[in-house]
C-alpha cells in the first residue's frame, strides 16, 4: 500500500495505481472535466494509464467550472 | 488628482487603510477595468468596483435580463427584465458612484473584437459562464499581455485564479475547453446564487489589489472553495512549459470561437 495526499487529504492506495485507477477510485465520473496536477506537474490526460503513483504523492484534481447557468 | 471633500469622504475607509490611503485611492481612481458578462460573478464586481471608485469600467454582454437571473445576479432588479444587461447595470453603477466613467458594449466577446476591446484595459475580469469565453479571455490577455482574474462556478463550489503575464495561465491549469458531450446533464447543474457573491467579491478584491499594488495575487495558485464544507483550498501551480499558449512555442497563436452549447430549463 501506498500513502499520497488528494487534493490535500491522506488516501491509502494499492502500490504503483495509476491515475485512471486513482479517478475511478475517487468516483470521478467525468474524468474529462478534470485537469490532474501529480506533484506540482500537470500529466496530459494521455498519460493518465501510464502514470503511477507512489508513496508520498501529491496529486490535485482541478475541476472544470464555468458559471453554472450554461454548461458549456 | 485632488480629491474633493466629497471624494475624500466616499472613499474615507480606503484611504484609513494604510496599505492604501490616499495614493491608492489615486490608482483605483485611475484604474480602467473590463468585466466580460455582467452576470452572477459581474454583478457583484461591478459594483464593489465602482463603489471603490475604479474610474473606468467597461462591460460587455450581449444578453437581456431574464427572470432566472436575479437570484445571484444582484446588479439587475425586477423591473429590469428585457433589458440589455449592460444598460441595466450602467445605470446602478451610476447611481452608486457618479465619478466612475462606464462604458456599455452590448455584445458578445469574439475572437474578432477581443484584442480591440481589451487594449483600452489596465485589467480584465472573467465573469462569464461558459468555456468558449473563458478560454477567449485568456488567450486575449496572453497575447496581449494583459493581466485578468479567471472565475469559475457550479453548484456549491467556485475557483478562481489571477494572471499576470509571465504567471501561469488558465491554458497552464486547463490545457482546452471539455468535449462538449463531457460536461454534465441539466439536472447536474445549477449554482447556490451566493457563491457568485462569494467567488465575485474575491475577484473584485484582486482587481484592487492589482491597481493599488497592495498584497499578493491569486497568482500561480488557484483558490478553490465548496461552500457545503466552506473548505477553502489554495492549489500551488506554475507555468506548464508546453502550455498552447503561454509558453515558449506557442501553438494558439490567433484567437478562435469554440463552439458553444447552451442549458436552458424547459419551461412547462
Ligand atoms: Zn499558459
Amino acid at each position: 500500500m501506498s500513502q499520497i495526499k488528494v487534493n490535500g487529504k491522506e488516501q491509502t492506495i494499492q502500490e504503483l495505481m495509476t491515475l485512471s485507477e486513482l479517478l475511478v477510485i475517487n468516483n470521478v465520473a467525468e474524468p474529462s472535466m478534470v485537469s490532474i496536477q501529480v506533484n506540482g506537474t500537470f500529466v496530459v490526460r494521455e498519460d493518465y494509464d501510464t502514470t503511477k503513483l507512489s508513496e508520498n504523492d501529491e496529486v490535485d484534481f482541478l475541476y472544470f467550472m464555468g458559471g453554472g447557468s450554461k454548461l458549456y | 488628482m485632488d480629491f474633493t471633500e466629497d471624494q475624500i469622504q466616499r472613499y474615507s475607509r480606503h484611504i484609513l487603510l494604510q496599505d492604501v490611503g490616499v495614493e491608492g485611492q489615486e490608482k483605483i481612481n485611475n484604474g480602467k477595468v473590463l468585466i466580460v458578462g455582467a452576470g452572477g460573478l459581474g454583478a457583484p464586481i461591478a459594483l464593489y468596483l465602482a463603489a471603490a471608485g475604479v474610474g473606468t469600467i467597461g462591460i460587455i454582454d450581449g444578453d437581456v435580463v431574464d427572470l432566472s437571473n436575479l437570484q445571484r445576479q444582484v446588479i439587475h432588479f425586477t423591473p429590469d427584465v428585457n433589458k440589455p444587461k449592460v444598460i441595466s447595470a450602467k445605470e446602478k453603477i451610476n447611481l452608486l458612484n457618479p465619478d466612475v466613467n462606464v462604458i456599455t458594449y452590448q455584445e458578445l466577446l469574439t475572437a474578432e473584437n477581443a484584442l480591440e476591446i481589451i487594449k483600452d484595459y489596465d485589467f480584465v475580469v472573467d465573469g462569464t459562464d461558459n468555456f468558449p469565453v473563458k478560454f477567449l479571455i485568456n488567450d486575449a490577455c496572453v497575447i496581449a499581455k494583459k493581466p485578468f482574474t479567471h472565475g469559475g462556478i457550479l453548484r456549491f463550489e467556485g475557483q478562481t485564479l489571477t494572471y499576470v503575464p509571465g504567471a501561469a495561465c488558465y491554458r497552464c491549469l486547463f490545457h482546452s475547453p471539455p468535449p462538449p458531450n463531457a460536461v454534465p446533464t441539466c439536472s447536474q447543474a445549477g449554482v447556490l446564487g451566493a457563491i457568485a457573491g462569494m467567488l465575485g467579491t474575491i475577484q473584485a478584491a484582486e482587481v484592487l489589489k492589482y491597481l493599488t499594488g497592495v498584497g499578493e495575487l491569486l497568482t500561480n495558485r488557484l483558490l478553490t472553495f465548496n461552500a457545503k464544507t466552506m473548505d477553502f483550498r489554495t492549489i500551488n501551480t506554475k507555468p506548464t512549459h508546453n502550455c498552447p499558449v503561454c509558453s515558449t512555442h506557442p501553438t494558439v497563436t490567433h484567437l478562435v470561437d469554440y463552439e458553444q452549447a447552451v442549458c436552458e430549463i424547459k419551461r412547462k
